[in-house]
């Protein structure tokens, strides 16, 4: 048994800002009898790591972004039924707590979606920063997790013939984020 | 302020039509009540006929919807569901979609039958079409059952507790369609 306290895997120390032609943010519901799938663009990141190690991740997407492949369903996503664009008009997350282990992290955070702000946890993977061909420095961060969109007012459902609602009200949301050191 | 009442029956004594009258009675004494009156002129839906300019019955209905802050539909109930011309008039309005009139417009939904349920299911169809439209449906329902027994010679509603309803969902209509800053979170 190892007695000896290991010292926190620390992120890369400096201010990192998302690169947003090779990220990508996105969410997946079950619809029905499969998985339906949109994704967030544009979108914002910056992570900053203090030299103590002490680090945040700020996000935030515009809810007019939304992008499925047909023009009635984006419209309707707009709309009171969902996300409520006109009241709402922007997502944002912003960092709590950020726990990393080896290459695993989990993100803990307040995620504002329609005026409610809840808090979530995401996990996923941390890659080694690496030089890039245009002098900057890269890394990868990979995080998804699970909300409860209800929970957020996105309520909107429709009931299948059995009686079951067509729309899950979990909805897994995941992101892969090229940080580039500013 | 202004509202429009859109009544879905076109009959010239119609309960709900007198049911909006009795709604726009609770309205603050600053906020214009205007009632559609041009339901019947409407033509089927066509996507053929749905260009521009639009049909001027058809761009009538746009355009009092685009001028008002907020709806106020009262709906009977055929056959358990919504009375044609009504869904007829929601689906020109709805087009083009992606910047249709209805879409996060202010909307209370009432209604009125002569059995004894008060279009409850035709109200409930009527907000989830709303709803797929775009509409800021607001929550709160008048079920005036029994419609013969509610209103006095005159055509005036005399029931109390209907007209209690009545304005707690035109007050939850004002207040939807008052100017707000976007919610911060």
């Amino acid at each position: 048994m190892n007695s000896v306290l290991q010292p926190p895997i620390t992120l890369p120390t400096g201010a990192w800002k998302v690169d947003a032609t090779h990220s990508q943010v996105g969410f997946a519901v079950d619809y029905m009898v499969g998985t339906f799938r949109g994704t967030f663009s544009p979108f914002d990141a910056t992570l900053t790591v203090a030299e103590d190690g002490t680090a945040t991740i700020e996000g935030s997407a515009p809810v007019s972004g939304v992008r499925v492949q047909d023009e009635n369903l984006a419209t309707h996503l707009q709309s009171p039924d969902f996300f409520d664009a006109e009241r709402t008009p922007e997502i944002r997350f912003r960092s709590t707590e950020i726990e990393r282990t080896g290459e695993d992290i989990a993100v803990t955070g307040d995620l504002s979606i329609r005026g409610e702000k809840l808090p979530v946890t995401l996990v996923g993977t941390v890659g080694e920063p690496a030089d890039d061909p245009y002098g900057g420095v890269r890394f990868v961060l990979r995080l998804e997790g699970t909300i409860d969109r209800t929970a957020f007012g996105l309520k909107w459902n429709n009931p299948l013939p059995n009686g079951e609602p067509a729309l899950a009200n979990d909805v897994a949301l995941t992101a892969e984020l090229y940080l580039v050191r500013t | 302020m202004r509202v429009l009442g859109i009544s879905g029956s076109l009959r010239s004594d119609s309960w709900n039509t007198r049911l909006l009258l009795a709604a726009a009675e609770e309205l603050p004494e600053d906020v214009e009540f205007e009632l559609f009156d041009g339901l019947k002129a409407l033509p089927p839906y066509d996507e053929d006929d749905d260009v521009e300019p639009a049909p001027a019955a058809v761009a009538k209905l746009r355009d009092t919807i685009a001028g008002a802050d907020a709806v106020l539909v009262a709906t009977p109930e055929y056959n358990s569901s919504v009375p044609g011309q009504l869904k007829n008039a929601l689906d020109w309005a709805s087009r083009p979609f992606a910047t249709n009139v209805l879409r996060f417009k202010p909307v209370a939904v009432v209604g009125a039958s002569t059995g004894a349920f008060g279009a409850v299911w035709a109200q409930a169809e009527v907000r989830k079409v709303l709803g797929a439209i775009g509409a800021r449906v607001v929550e709160g329902e008048v079920a005036l059952g029994h419609a013969p027994t509610r209103f006095d010679e005159s055509g005036r509603l005399v029931d109390e507790d209907i007209r209690e309803q009545l304005t707690e969902v035109v007050d939850e209509l004002m207040l939807v369609a008052s100017p707000r800053v976007a919610v911060a979170a």
